[in-house]
């Protein structure tokens, strides 16, 4: 049964190929179809080898061929079939055939359909090359393939340089990352010899046999590596600048699938993080700041798809807060939940933009629920799940993330409930300003403003139920082992797989965190009532922005400017100095001088060359005879 | 070592030294591109004479395939001088090779 993962990752490749080298002629609904088909094939297989695991298969390596020997570094193409690898495939491909699915709809009118079709299945052929990658090595291949297709996705209209721009912006932050995680790797194999997880966390024992110092290095390194791709501070400023992409990109690269790569990263290290606590911290702090902030600047964007890029990048360091803490099963949980309900906000916005005619500024839209039932219930279903609110999916993963951080640290609780507040309220101001009030577009998008098609509903429905029992497979510990030992099945489930945390809390005392963060929830979702729906209140216009804070909030932190300033400039002002002096005088003299010398010592040669046979003949004989006699 | 009975191998030697001295003194001395190539052929043989002489000394045969090679090649060369020759004449009127100075900066 294991034999067949080495399907997955070849049904998008197939697709990718066939409709990069035959798509030309076909038409859109077919290329449609088989890129969306590929991905169903990979679903069904995935599903297929989930069940093995489910039922307590071993972890399984699968080698499909060697790809580096030299000397002791072994590398093969394999994949590693096990709990973590087995539900993220199952993820990437379901939602990712949703994201497929409503992209045919999404992309309908787009000259580059098959092109998009085709990226979107390379994309989905390298993450799971990622994640079932059973080495550092093979994982890296993906991780850079999903690198290189993010690049070509965010930068698909091309022809805007405001989008090629943002593409390179996400290449050039995600190359500093790797850095950090290629250093990593190099000193994890200087001191293990091997970087096959089966052999550094599985059968074999890291950190152990390594120094305290070593593993914090080498935790430190890695989680570079995963600040990049996971867009934490300070390496998060390409993920919002992504959204230059089409929507269904954002959906599937920025919020579900790809920016969560870091996570999948560190929970397969767990091992090595958990012994060391300096790693730990680190991960921990980087995580609540960038939680802080993403979920700050959230609060004052009016771009749809900003706001919603802000969330992400909040969520994802509250997934890295519930790494830093030890709790990885939870943070693979929040990122399940996440993919679900993120992609479902993500899609929904789409629906909208595509409803809208390509605005995507919520203070031009407005009362948006009576012309798009379907996009208004299952993007309220998607806003409620991330606010937190029982039961659905958002709900159960925060909760836990909070439990273990009141547990583990109570700043970090304190802290982590004040972004769950805020990402209730800015979600809701969102949709407020999006769905109800008065229309605040033009005529002409008014009259536009249509229901999305089929292809484009239907993932949205499905997402949306996904988004409201997504959250039943982590019930919290103690309450799930009350009511039904399965209830909190995705910790037993990965139990072998990552390092799980003790817990000692009573059932009291997790009912009463559920308790107190619902609350928090639903006081911040009243208070965004009261604001945007009760008193009507808009978002102010850019020139209408008076106070400091609301002034640093809108120009999210000045991050952009402060790395233009303390990088850009100096990089800047030192290539024009070198262009300046090095380059001409150095450099070019140094050319010119080459040309000078061959140029005037030929002018002396030519001297020679005086025509007369004569003249040459006896130099020859005069060179022969003294060749003769020194030899 | 005698090779005929009265000639040693340094007859041959030194007659091919006096042969390859006239030869090159020919090219140095004359001016008239014919007799330059004859010189140039005088030359070529003094080292077949050599060569055949030493292959008889040692007794190995290699040294006369060279002489054949030497030949052939000379041959061939002596086609394409005379062609040359043939074509400056017609249009210069002469062989003589301090006219035929052109080949210079």
């Amino acid at each position: 049964m294991e034999k067949l993962v080495t399907l997955i990752p070849l049904f998008p490749l197939a697709g990718f190929l066939y409709i990069t080298f035959f798509g030309k002629g076909l038409s859109k609904g077919f290329v449609g179809g088989v890129a969306s088909g590929a991905i169903l094939l990979s679903f069904i297989t995935s599903c297929l080898v989930f069940s093995t695991q489910m039922h307590g298969a071993h972890p399984t390596v699968v080698k499909v061929f060697d790809w580096i020997t030299a000397g002791t570094l072994n590398i093969d193409i394999a994949f590693l079939v096990d709990p973590l690898s087995s539900i993220y495939l199952l993820f990437i491909t379901g939602v990712g055939f949703l994201i497929h699915v409503y992209s045919i709809g999404y992309m309908h009118d787009d000259e580059g359909f098959s092109r998009f079709m085709a990226y979107l299945n390379l994309f989905v052929f390298f993450m799971l090359i990622l994640v079932l990658g059973d080495s550092y090595v093979t994982m890296f291949v993906g991780w850079e393939g999903v690198g290189v297709c993010s690049f070509m996705l965010i930068g698909f209209w091309y022809k805007d340089m405001k989008n090629n721009d943002a593409a390179k912006k996400a290449f050039i932050v995600n190359r500093i990352g790797d850095l950090g995680l290629i250093l990593g790797m190099c000193i994890l194999f200087a001191y293990t010899g091997t970087l096959k997880f089966d052999e550094l966390f599985i059968t074999g024992s890291s950190g152990s046999g390594m120094p305290d110092d070593v593993s914090t290095t080498i935790g430190i390194l890695l989680f570079i590596g995963a600040m990049g791709k996971s867009a934490q501070i300070p390496l998060h400023t390409w993920l919002p600048d992504a959204m230059a992409g089409p929507t269904p990109v954002s959906a599937l690269i920025h919020a579900a699938t790809m920016v969560t790569a870091g996570i999948y990263m560190v929970a397969r290290s767990s091992e090595l993080f958990a012994s060391s606590e300096t790693a730990s911290q680190v991960i921990v702090w980087a995580g609540i700041l960038t939680s802080i902030m993403g979920a700050t600047i959230a609060l004052t964007q009016n771009d749809i798809k900003k706001v919603l890029a802000y969330s992400t990048v909040s969520q994802l360091g509250l997934m890295f807060v519930a790494l830093g803490l030890g709790a990885y099963s939870t943070a693979v949980f929040h990122v399940i939940t996440h993919a679900f309900f993120k992609a479902l906000l993500f899609l929904g916005s789409g629906s909208v933009i595509h409803g809208m005619g390509g605005e995507q500024d919520i203070r031009r839209m407005g009362g948006l629920k009576k012309y798009m039932p379907t996009t208004h219930a299952t993007f309220l279903i998607g806003t409620i799940a991330i606010a937190g609110v029982f039961p659905l999916a958002g709900f159960f993963s925060k909760d836990q993330i909070l439990a273990v951080a009141f547990e583990e640290n109570m700043l970090m609780f304190v802290l982590g409930s004040l972004v769950s507040a805020g990402t209730a309220f800015y979600m809701f101001r969102l949709y407020f300003l999006t769905f109800h009030g008065k229309f605040r577009g033009t005529h002409d998008q008014e009259h536009h403003l249509h229901e999305s098609p089929k292809t484009m509903t239907i993932p949205l429905v499905v997402l949306a139920v996904l988004s409201i029992v997504g959250g039943f497979i982590g019930l919290p510990h103690k309450v799930g082992e009350a009511m039904h030992k399965h209830w909190h099945w995705l910790d037993h489930y990965l139990q072998d797989t990552v390092v799980m945390p003790m817990s000692d809390m009573s059932v009291s005392m997790e009912v009463w965190l559920m308790v107190l963060a619902t609350v928090v929830a639903l006081a911040s979702i009243y208070y965004a009532w009261l604001k945007y729906k009760k008193r009507g209140e808009l978002a102010l216009e850019d020139n209408q922005i008076k106070s400091d804070t609301h002034k640093l909030l809108v120009n999210k932190y000045w991050f952009d400017e402060i790395y233009d300033r303390i990088i850009r400039k100096p990089v800047d002002v030192l290539g024009n100095a070198l262009n300046k002096v090095v380059d001409p005088k150095i450099v070019d003299g140094f050319v010119e001088g080459i040309a000078k010398f061959s140029g005037e010592g030929g002018g002396l040669l030519r001297q020679i060359q005086t025509g007369h046979l004569f003249f040459y003949v006896l130099v020859f004989i005069i060179g022969l005879i003294a060749l003769l006699l020194f030899i | 070592m005698e090779l005929i009975k009265g000639i040693t191998i340094n007859h041959y030697l030194v007659f091919s030294a006096i042969l390859f001295g006239m030869g090159a003194m020919g090219i140095l001395y004359r001016r008239n591109a014919i007799i330059m190539f004859m010189c140039l052929e005088l030359m070529l043989n003094a080292v077949n004479v050599t060569l055949v002489a030493f292959s008889k000394v040692w007794g190995q045969a290699d040294a006369q395939v060279f002489v054949f090679f030497i030949m052939v090649v000379a041959a061939a060369e002596v086609a394409v001088g005379l062609a040359i020759l043939m074509m400056l004449y017609r249009n210069l009127k002469t062989t003589d090779t301090d006219v035929l100075n052109k080949l210079k900066f």
